[in-house]
């Protein structure tokens, strides 16, 4: 069955509170999983006080304040601090976000912060992406063309180049994909969200002509039809997409040859 | 040993689960009409005598409207539970079993009462 419980050794214990930072004036309370393989030990939660006077107004600050002038063992992901990379994905207060366009005041009380859920966890708030980067990259992510290239481009109407509006903008942070319980459950055969979002923006180009072969490789109970609409995916998605809209759109294609 | 792609690529495309998928949404609209009408059905026998439910039921049109119900029903739930086990039960063993009994199960329950009905309309 699936594993409800975590195993023994994933189990959070309670970590080290570190001291508040001196003549702070304004502070908000960090709750921030810690685990790393070397030290034996089982995951915990580390606290800390980040001094507001000092730092921007961001969760992600707030990290770097950290790793700055508390910790500098903290180890996360972070790159363009404006929500375009997508590696700062992480679960806040409960929700899979962005660290760098969650705001500190947008939660009240203590903020928390764990890796994307149920993924294997690489270090503190550092998951591993390998299945999720391997599963974009099984559905070929590229305008696939038998016709000759043209000399200048590949025409698109502005009526086609709209389909790809909502989905296009997609940052493969995995925050809706890792929100899935659908994922969570079957992510070895599942393609999850994100991935299949990004199927249906190459099913959808009117300058892609190998939409039947990609509809022949989704078409399958577990690579397609484990999502059950429950919608986490609209719900946790940072860049405000809507991945189920794209899933039913793909079901709808594959009924759609069929009939 | 295995390389990510091999993995995720695994055994291949099954190329198949639209049927099920769209069986499944016909027999959900199928079932609201039915089962509405099924209701009104048992809203309306109630508190008769055997002799007469068993009178109205031996009805052409209502025996029909039976069997469509059970048929529908039956098969939206065998549906239903495939996609449960499929979702929450990762060993390929236990999984087979469960998609087997599943299968049986609702052939089962389907003969049981869509004989009751031939019983009752065709008065065996």
């Amino acid at each position: 069955m699936v594993q409800f419980t975590l195993p023994k050794n994933s189990k959070i214990t309670q970590g080290k509170t570190w001291p508040r930072p001196a003549g702070a004036k304004r502070t908000t309370e960090f709750r921030v999983y810690r685990w790393n393989s070397e030290d034996g030990r089982n995951p915990r939660m580390d606290i800390y006080f980040v001094d507001r006077d000092d730092c921007a107004p961001m969760v992600l600050d707030a990290l770097i304040w950290i790793k700055n002038n508390i910790d500098a063992t903290l180890t996360f992901r972070r790159s363009c601090r404006e929500g375009v990379c997508g590696s700062c994905s992480m679960n806040i207060d409960g929700t899979n976000t962005l660290a760098c366009t969650k705001g500190m005041d947008e939660i009240k009380g203590p903020v928390r912060v764990y890796p994307l859920p149920h993924m294997q966890v690489v270090k503190d708030l550092v998951p591993d992406m390998t299945n999720f980067y391997t599963q974009y990259a099984s559905i070929q992510p590229w305008l696939k063309t038998e016709t000759p290239t043209p000399e200048k481009e590949w025409k698109q109407s502005h009526e086609d180049r709209e389909k790809l509006d909502g989905l296009y903008e997609c940052i493969l942070c995995a925050c809706c994909s890792t929100s899935c319980p659908s994922y969570w459950w079957n992510s070895e055969r599942y393609l999850g969200p994100a991935v299949l979002l990004q199927a249906y923006r190459w099913l959808i180009d009117s300058r892609d002509e190998a939409t039947g072969e990609r509809l022949d490789q989704l078409e399958d109970p577990f690579r397609l039809y484990r999502c059950h609409t429950i919608l986490n995916c609209a719900k946790a998605c940072p860049k405000g997409l809507n991945p189920a809209k794209a899933i039913a759109e793909i079901k709808k294609v594959m009924v759609a040859r069929q009939l | 040993m295995r390389t990510s792609l091999g993995r995720v690529r695994g055994l291949g495309s099954a190329r198949s689960g639209t049927r099920e998928f769209w069986v499944q949404r016909l027999t959900a609209i199928a079932s609201v009409p039915l089962l509405l009408a099924l209701v009104i059905l048992v809203i309306a026998l109630a508190g008769r005598s055997h002799a007469s439910v068993i009178a109205t039921l031996g009805q052409p049109a209502i025996g029909i409207l039976l069997l469509a119900s059970i048929v529908a029903v039956i098969v939206h739930m065998h549906i239903g539970m495939q996609i449960i086990i499929e979702d929450y039960v990762p060993s390929e063993g236990m999984k087979v079993t469960l998609l087997m009994t599943n299968t049986f199960f609702s052939f089962c329950v389907g003969l049981v009462a869509v004989f009751a009905i031939l019983r009752i309309c065709l008065g065996l």
